[in-house]
């Protein structure tokens, strides 16, 4: 279960992380939110199994924020699926009909997830 | 859908059954944007709202670890953390 995996995540980054900065800190925050998102749908989904290898490999854990303007200068419009691709982890060998529905996939556990980070944030806070 | 082979026919009708899905998944305001949907239009939003969703989860970070800088082991919030966890 994503909340259970995530808040006991918190728990230890909590205990073992009073001396450390806040950007260490909110790094390993920022891990521990997309492992419990792979980690619920498991070896599912491809997306899913994309981010754990990544995850394990100790790999960073990066998503394009820009568009890459200077990449096709002469096509005005973009191929939005390439774009979809670099979004969706696991997107690069997916064909057209795959990347939908994983997309839809990934969304919902995002979603789900932002949710549940703003739960846990209300309820310190409160 | 699943099973099948890379190779295989994907029908209009499913390509738009899938479109469909995925612009269910935008929330209202972004479904707003598309007005008269066009699949690139539609692949467009959903980059865009992704993006914001990665963005969300990054400022949730920073300011979850900012509030946990606030806490200590034996504070109410880390009570709040265990019950969660209990529940």
């Amino acid at each position: 279960m994503m909340a259970c995996h995530f808040l006991r995540a918190l728990f230890r980054i909590q205990q073992t992380s009073t001396s450390s900065s806040s950007s260490g800190r909110s790094r390993r925050i920022r891990r521990a939110a997309y492992a419990s998102m792979a980690y619920s749908a498991g070896t599912r989904r491809a997306w899913s199994r994309a981010l754990l290898r990544k995850l394990r490999s100790r790999a960073r854990l990066r998503f394009p924020r820009r568009l890459s303007r200077a990449a096709t200068p002469q096509r005005r419009d973009m191929d939005q699926a390439q774009v979809l691709r670099k979004l969706v982890p696991g997107g690069p060998s997916m064909d057209d009909c795959k990347l939908l529905e994983e997309t839809a996939d990934y969304i919902r556990c995002l979603t789900t997830q932002v949710r549940l980070m703003q739960t846990v944030m209300d309820s310190i806070s409160s | 859908m699943s099973g099948r082979g890379s190779s295989s026919r994907i029908t209009d009708e499913e390509i738009n059954e899938l479109v469909s899905k995925l612009q269910s998944l935008l929330p209202e305001s972004r479904r707003r944007n598309i007005g008269r949907a066009s699949a690139s239009k539609l692949l467009k939003e959903t980059c865009s709202y992704i993006k914001s969703l990665h963005r969300d989860v990054d400022d949730l970070s920073d300011r979850l670890s900012a509030l946990m800088a606030t806490m200590d082991a034996n504070s109410p919030q880390a009570d709040i953390i265990r019950s969660l966890l209990r529940s």
